[in-house]
């Protein structure tokens, strides 16, 4: 039988180990890790959104720089509306810039990337993405071009 | 109190349940902050926690060895062998890691604790207790139900933990995944409050679950060896089954 300073002893070292486990997964093993000082708001109004989801990944240049927060439907002018939250760290994005869904891979997921104007001025927390192009819906484009087809060209 | 027995088959285990509850009850409103015997939950914790550490780091490192393995397998085939990382970790964190560790657990410490408090009542320790006016709830039951609520999640974190180092072995030294895919994939898909944060708080509601049923059926048992050895047995298989139930549950409120 153990004394029971050994057990204590042990049982101190067990706890600890846990918050050291604790630690190491919340860190090296979950986005936790990478906070970088919260988030700002932008808005994009799209007339499809596809097949977007909430937490799909924003992206500049391929660079991941915020998540999509919500997904709404304005009751005034039927547009899907997009918020996005962008890592403080990019906080210079140009007010001309765009956004767009694309899809990443033929039957990946979609994101939305976003394309930098050249306009001095920033985007702001609240601010609207007013350049916006909607994401390519396979069905619309199939019909598309089976009736521009008029059957003598493939 | 003794196991209830009485009625059908139908009606018995649902007197067995509000007994539990009664059992429970008693237990929680008997609980008082200035009495509570926080060097005996220590000494408890060591011998749930520390004692089942064996188990738990073996079949971390193997369950997470053999998910790497299958998961990578068919994964190639699809061409996204890279994505083994996101779902060894997904399924690690929010049910592999707790549910796991919460049935061996059950099967390692909860034993024990139905064992030894039964023997106690076999043995009428407790009732000595009583009568040297030591309360056997607060003395013997609060602290093993405390160091298993304790325990579980510390022991989650570490079947966590050495369940990933079986997927770095196999995944990073045996098939040759880059580290910082391996890593990378992780981290951008796994959220740190939703996936982990979940998974934790399962683990300490199983914590709370199978620490509450070792002591019930250790405390209801029949006293004689056979009636021990039964709740025994009766620990893991209840433990089992509301593990899995409770699972379910909670993952169907989570997602």
């Amino acid at each position: 039988m153990k004394s029971s300073h050994q057990i204590e002893f042990a049982a101190g070292v067990f706890l600890l180990l846990g918050i050291a486990a604790l630690i190491f997964l919340a860190l090296q093993a979950t986005n936790g890790g990478n906070f970088n000082g919260g988030t700002y708001r932008l808005v994009a109004d799209f007339s499809n959104i596809g097949g977007l989801k909430p937490r799909a990944p924003v992206s500049l240049g391929g660079v991941r720089i915020g998540t999509v927060e919500s997904i709404e439907l304005d009751p005034i002018s039927f547009d899907a509306r997009v918020t996005l939250a962008i890592d403080n760290e990019y906080d210079q994005l140009p007010d001309d810039s765009s956004a767009a869904i694309l899809t990443s891979g033929i039957l990946g997921d979609q994101y939305i990337g976003l394309e930098p104007g050249g306009s001095p001025d920033a985007l702001q927390d609240g601010d609207r993405l007013l350049i916006t192009s909607s994401a390519v819906v396979l069905e619309q484009l199939i019909s598309r071009y089976l009736l521009n087809n008029d059957g003598d060209s493939p | 109190m003794t196991p209830a027995a009485e009625g059908n088959i139908l009606t018995r285990p649902i007197a067995q349940l509000g007994q539990a509850l009664v059992f429970l009850f008693t237990a929680l409103s008997r609980m008082r902050l200035s009495r509570l015997q926080l060097g005996e939950t220590l000494r408890q914790t060591y011998f749930v926690g520390v004692r089942s550490l064996v188990i738990i780091i073996t079949c971390g490192f193997f369950v997470g060895l053999v998910l790497t393995l299958q998961t990578y397998d068919t994964l190639t085939r699809f061409g996204a062998g890279d994505a083994v990382s996101t779902v060894l970790s997904l399924s690690l964190f929010r049910e592999l890691g707790p549910v796991l560790t919460a049935i061996l657990f059950a099967g390692r410490a909860g034993t024990s604790v139905t064992a030894e408090i039964g023997l106690m009542k076999a043995t009428e320790q407790l009732d000595a207790l009583e009568l040297m006016a030591i309360d056997p709830m607060e003395r013997i039951v609060q602290p093993r139900l405390l160091a298993g609520l304790l325990a579980v999640p510390v022991l989650t974190l570490i079947f966590n933990l050495t369940a990933l180092l079986g997927g770095v072995v196999f995944g990073i030294f045996m098939m040759g995944i880059d580290s910082n895919v391996f890593w990378g994939n992780m981290q951008s898909s796994v959220e740190l409050g939703r996936d982990f944060g979940g998974g934790m708080f399962k683990a300490v509601a199983f914590g709370f679950l199978a620490s509450w049923l070792a002591v019930y059926y250790g405390w209801t048992c029949k006293p004689t060896g056979e009636g021990v050895a039964l709740a025994t047995t009766q620990t893991v298989i209840a433990t089992a089954i509301a593990v899995l139930l409770l699972d379910f549950v909670m993952t169907a409120m989570m997602l």
